[in-house]
């Protein structure tokens, strides 16, 4: 008890913020999310050393396996650009993941029933693209549309719209879009080999997506530096009322944020069915990936920066890519994936008590 | 069949969706009023739903998986309390990323398990007397003990919540933490209590999922349900005997829509309804004066910062 009472520790309030968190944070926060996974591999009797030996070998170890990081850093960094707006905005979209299967949807319904019988390859890569934007964004702003006209919390409602977009995608491939050359199967028939998007030769990356992914992350850098609207975006995000006495509209920034937000993840799971899938497929999970989650990950990771994206997003799907491999060789889950983001997300929120404050130790006289 | 074995048969169909929603609500409402929204609900749950599963398949008694699961949402609310009322972080990305890691976490130990069905799992228990009664008997007395263990918490936590000093605390510190301090409340103390309580419940509730509803073991098998009791704490004005009526009340629609099927309705489109029917209750209890009216905490979200304190 002497030697206890004796120390005196106290935790004040930083008067200046270090600039060196903007880097400590994700970097600490992402390597105690590894510690944890290795921990929980540990216990599933797993040598967590050959666990990230392969999943460095299946995401780093060749060149075939780097462009599948690429391939997968595609979704990741578009709906991760789109929630650095919203979330610079204040607004929770947890709704990524389905607005990425709308985008699916309607980029596969267009190469299937509107576009049937053209050749014109640039079309259909033009339509899937921007209908998926559209759509993507259309499906956003109805959380959008309720929380700013209605005050109505859009964290939940943005989650629910996930399990109605997936449900809307099971019931066509069940019902109405049901392939005529699938033997039954639950899934459409492939879209038509014009409207499959061009890859770099020798890899799985599409390039279409590949430009718009890195158009997004100059754009939103744009937007957040250079217009009026990233000005409202900030004024709004870190105080809504003194916006409301600025003249900022506060429907405007909700709708646009989350409009632009839904149609980037929108194009992303076009780029998901134009580049990869090239069809739907009755499992709605396994077209979005959880990117649409693990983007929320990379934008904070990124520290809502639009600079940060790219590492961000490189570290996540090195993770997405190599915890695939681990399905394989250890019988693990998908889920996987969801004990990195979660460990890393709770670890970055804690540690910004760091960044606010310091912990004062002192020895009392 | 007769019309009151149907009756008797749509209200125990309630009960089996009610009971885990329900839980997780109780749960929810006590960490709300103490200020705290803990949105990992849906992980927390799951983790109760995957570890009952485990500790009963492998020790073959269910109560022992009661009691895991009870153990195991508490640790997980831990973190959160830990998190958002200790060292003040955004209680939504924490809320977030704990429902992230649940969720990975529950899938990840449950792989082996996959496949699996419990012989013994929790079957039901009529209770003397009250069992005889002409349809409410069988319909909410024959049951087991988890469903039983919710009603009972329906009347305690309400009782404690609005009628002992213990209640008027957590009120206080969820209603204006600066005057609770200045009461005398540990307001620290106090979250930590209702935060850990709610991932109790929520991990119960997970337990029934496995235990009861469906004795086996599948990725994503809480389907929403602790997302779903999120927004019924709306619905349930933050009163855990409006919560027992809320959650009754919007599994009673599931329950009729999923019987509307019979008559040929597509199952993707019933399966969509309680999701659609959640984004309804949002909207419903949306209005901010509306909210305060029907008694949602001032601080809810809000950390409790003294600029300095001592450890």
């Amino acid at each position: 008890m002497k030697v206890l009472r004796s120390i005196n520790i106290t935790i004040r309030r930083r008067e200046h913020v270090p600039r060196i968190f903007e880097l400590l944070i994700p970097v600490c926060s992402a390597v105690v999310g590894l510690v944890v996974c290795a921990l929980i591999f540990l216990l599933q009797g797993i040598d967590p050393i050959y666990a990230y030996s392969e999943i460095y070998r299946y995401s780093l170890g060749g060149p075939i396996q780097v462009s599948n990081v690429i391939r997968v850093m595609i979704p990741l960094i578009l709906c991760a650009t789109g929630l650095i707006l919203v979330f610079r905005a204040g607004v929770w979209n947890i709704g990524a993941e389905g607005q990425i299967l709308i985008g699916a949807i309607v980029a596969t319904g267009v190469a299937l029933f509107v576009l049937q019988g053209n050749t014109n390859s640039a079309l259909f890569i033009f339509s899937m693209i921007t209908l998926g934007f559209i759509f993507g964004g259309l499906w956003a702003l109805i959380p959008a549309i309720l929380k700013a006209k209605l005050d109505v919390n859009e964290i939940i409602t943005t989650l629910m719209m996930n399990y109605i977009a997936a449900y809307i995608l099971q019931y066509l491939v069940y019902g109405p879009w049901k392939g005529k050359k699938t033997f039954g199967f639950p899934i459409t028939d492939e879209i038509p080999p014009q409207a499959h998007f061009p890859l770099i030769p020798g890899t799985l990356i599409h390039i279409p997506t590949l430009i718009l992914a890195i158009c997004s992350i100059v754009f939103v850098f744009f937007v957040m530096t250079q217009t009026t609207l990233g000005y409202e975006i900030k004024v709004f995000g870190s105080n809504p009322d003194a916006a409301k006495y600025a003249g900022i509209s506060k429907t405007k920034v909700i709708l646009i944020t989350m409009f632009i937000s839904g149609g980037l993840a929108g194009v992303a799971g076009a780029g998901e069915i134009g580049g990869v899938h090239h069809r739907l497929i009755y499992n709605p999970w396994s077209i979005s990936a959880n990117y649409g989650f693990t983007a929320i990950i990379v934008a904070f990771l990124a520290r809502l920066n639009p600079i940060g994206i790219i590492p961000a997003a490189f570290l996540m799907a090195i993770l997405i890519v190599g915890t695939r491999a681990l399905q394989i060789t250890f019988n693990l889950p998908v889920g996987v994936i969801n004990v990195f983001n979660g460990s890393i997300l709770i670890t970055m929120v804690s540690m910004e008590f760091f960044r606010h404050y310091r912990i004062v130790i002192r020895r009392s006289e | 069949m007769s019309i009151e074995a149907t009756i008797v048969s749509i209200l125990r169909s309630i009960i089996y969706i009610s009971t885990p929603i329900l839980l997780a609500t109780l749960g929810e409402i006590y960490a709300e009023r103490s200020g705290v929204l803990n949105l990992g609900i849906e992980g927390i749950m799951s983790m109760g739903a995957v570890c009952a599963f485990i500790i009963t398949f492998t020790t073959g008694n269910p109560l022992l998986g009661v009691l895991i699961s009870l153990i195991v949402g508490a640790i997980l609310a831990f973190i959160h309390a830990f998190v958002s009322a200790s060292l003040n972080a955004n209680q939504v990305v924490s809320g977030l990323a704990l429902a992230m890691f649940g969720l990975g976490l529950s899938s990840t130990i449950g792989q082996r398990y996959v496949g699996e069905v419990l012989r013994n799992y929790l079957k039901p228990v009529p209770v003397p007397v009250l069992s005889q009664i002409p349809i409410i008997g069988p319909a909410f007395f024959v049951q087991d003990i988890i469903v039983y263990m919710s009603y009972v918490l329906v009347v305690v936590l309400w009782f404690i919540l609005f009628k002992t000093r213990w209640g008027l605390y957590i009120r206080a510190v969820g209603e204006n933490p600066y005057t609770a301090d200045a009461m005398g409340v540990n307001v620290i103390f106090v979250r930590y209590v209702c935060v850990i309580l709610g991932g109790a419940l929520a991990g119960l509730g997970g337990a029934y999922i496995t235990l009861a509803y469906m004795p086996t073991w599948i990725e994503g098998i809480t389907m929403g349900k602790g997302w779903i009791a999120i927004a019924l704490v709306i619905l349930a004005m933050w009163d855990p005997l409006k919560g027992f009526l809320a959650t009754y009340f919007f599994c009673g629609v599931m329950v009729v829509a999923i019987r509307v099927q019979v008559f040929g309705a597509n199952p993707y489109i019933i399966n969509s309804i309680p999701y659609i029917a959640t984004i309804i209750v949002m909207i419903l209890g949306a209005s901010e004066t509306l909210r305060r009216r029907i008694g949602a905490p001032a601080a809810l979200c809000k950390p409790f910062i003294r600029e300095e304190r001592a450890l």
